[in-house]
């Protein structure tokens, strides 16, 4: 077995999320609302060498298809990669992020999810104007909640 | 083009801006232009924060175009203090009128009650983001005064939390202005005004003393710096007494500087200015009639 194999184990079934921003595997599970409670093998790396990027982190869920979304998204079938998604960048980011000014309405107890445009550096609340920047937006990702953008 | 709703000044093409403008100016040579057009027609004013001069010059105007207005009264008498929402507020008014005029502390709350009706709404004013109403008026009262191309404005005072100063930065983004912000560090504007003027290509640059720029300034904004936005009195104290201006603090401005503030003020411009031709803030507090008669009167689709 190679040292790569040990890094990240094959899957038979399920979904590669390849090529996430080194350090964001976990937000993306977070985001997906993957937290093991469903039963399905996930696999993660983290900072692991790549050649296009330097580092990365890879994501490997077991047994389940995930539809497309962001990044990169390798559907597995008996250990062979039957489908691959190139993801842009979304427009908006729906439900998944928790607006940091307080005194913004998404805040309060209104019947409504936080709607984010997607800068080029950053998001920005589309009710209340806030910017997050792009370094900043893992700390208000909303643990309770699964958006319109999760896979 | 205008939209249904008038929820933020960036939202404001040029064009939107000047048939306003220019639909306001008519109205105030000849009110029998619109004299009840609305006759029959509803505004509710639902003001979950006080005014006086807002909701009364809505008042007036919705009047003074035949309408009536209805008036959801005190947060305190309201159903919201039964824990109602916004939401469920806002929709169950749209029942009771043609329009909604709305002010709320919280930012976003205008965006958010404009989902959830389909009568035509404005923002008058939503927690520190916009005030667009107010910037038509300002607006109206610069162009009267100064011209709205190739003109340089300075706006002083509580940057970060004035609603009415993001609004009008907005706006003047439309024309050829140069913009100039002075405030202490504390209250400068904030990042997302910073980045959409940056986007817009305005031509701004912030300071944190007037004089510097005093002399080059055709319009001067001044607004109220807030106790409560200081942890000690003393700070306080120190700070907004920089930001406060008299006769000996405008000697050095051009004898034609028109003196803007969106009222109340407190102590930030010294009475004796009120004498000078500069004083132009009453005049600014009275052109918000013609100025919301034009926009209520597009907004319920009787001007084009």
């Amino acid at each position: 077995m190679t040292d790569k194999e040990l890094r990240v184990s094959k899957i038979r079934d399920g979904t590669v999320i390849d090529h996430v921003t080194a350090g964001q595997a976990l937000n993306v599970l977070a985001i997906l609302g993957i937290d093991g409670s469903g039963g399905e093998s996930v696999s993660i790396g983290m900072n692991v060498p790549s050649d296009k990027v330097g580092q990365k982190d890879v994501v490997k869920v077991e047994g389940r298809e995930l539809s497309q979304s962001e990044v990169d998204v390798l559907i597995i079938r008996d250990f062979d990669v039957v489908e691959k998604n190139r993801v842009e960048r979304t427009d908006t980011v729906r439900g998944i992020l928790v607006c940091p000014n307080h005194n913004c309405i998404t805040n309060a107890d209104e019947p409504i999810r936080t709607e984010f445009e997607v800068l080029s550096d950053g998001v920005r609340c589309a009710y209340c104007d806030t910017i997050i920047r792009e370094g900043d937006v893992a700390e208000h990702i909303d643990a309770r909640g699964s958006g319109e953008t999760a896979l | 083009m205008l939209q249904d709703h008038l929820i933020s000044a960036a939202h404001l093409s040029r064009d939107d801006i000047e048939a306003v403008l220019d639909h306001a100016a008519a109205v105030d040579a000849d009110p029998e232009l619109v004299r009840d057009r609305h006759d029959g027609r509803v505004l509710a004013l639902c003001f979950f924060e006080p005014s006086t001069r807002t909701k009364m010059s809505f008042e007036s105007a919705m009047k003074r175009l035949g309408g009536e207005t209805i008036d959801m009264g005190s947060v305190e008498s309201s159903s919201v203090k039964k824990g109602e929402s916004l939401a469920d507020t806002v929709r169950v008014i749209e029942g009771y009128a043609d329009a909604i005029v709305l002010r709320h502390p919280s930012e976003g709350s205008a965006k958010l009650a404009s989902e959830f009706v389909d009568v035509p709404l404005v923002n008058a004013g939503d927690g520190a983001g916009q005030h667009p109403s107010q910037t038509l008026l300002d607006l109206y009262t610069i162009r009267e005064n100064a011209g709205l191309d190739d003109i340089t404005v300075g706006i002083m005072g509580d940057l970060k939390y004035g609603r009415t100063v993001h609004s009008l930065a907005h706006a003047l983004t439309n024309f050829d202005v140069r913009q100039h912000f002075v405030s202490p560090e504390s209250l400068r504007l904030p990042r997302n005004v910073r980045y959409d003027l940056h986007e817009a290509g305005a031509k701004v640059r912030e300071h944190t003393d007037l004089d510097a720029v005093l002399p080059d300034l055709d319009v001067l904004y001044v607004t109220r710096i807030q106790r409560e936005r200081f942890p000690e009195e003393r700070e306080y104290r120190e700070v907004a007494g920089e930001y406060r201006i008299d006769n000996a603090t405008l000697a050095d401005a051009a004898g034609d500087l028109t003196v803007m503030h969106p009222l109340p003020r407190v102590d930030e411009i010294a009475p004796e200015v009120d004498e000078t031709t500069r004083a132009k803030y009453f005049e600014q507090a009275h052109n918000g009639v013609p100025v919301r008669m034009a926009l209520l009167d597009r907004l319920l689709g009787g001007a084009q």
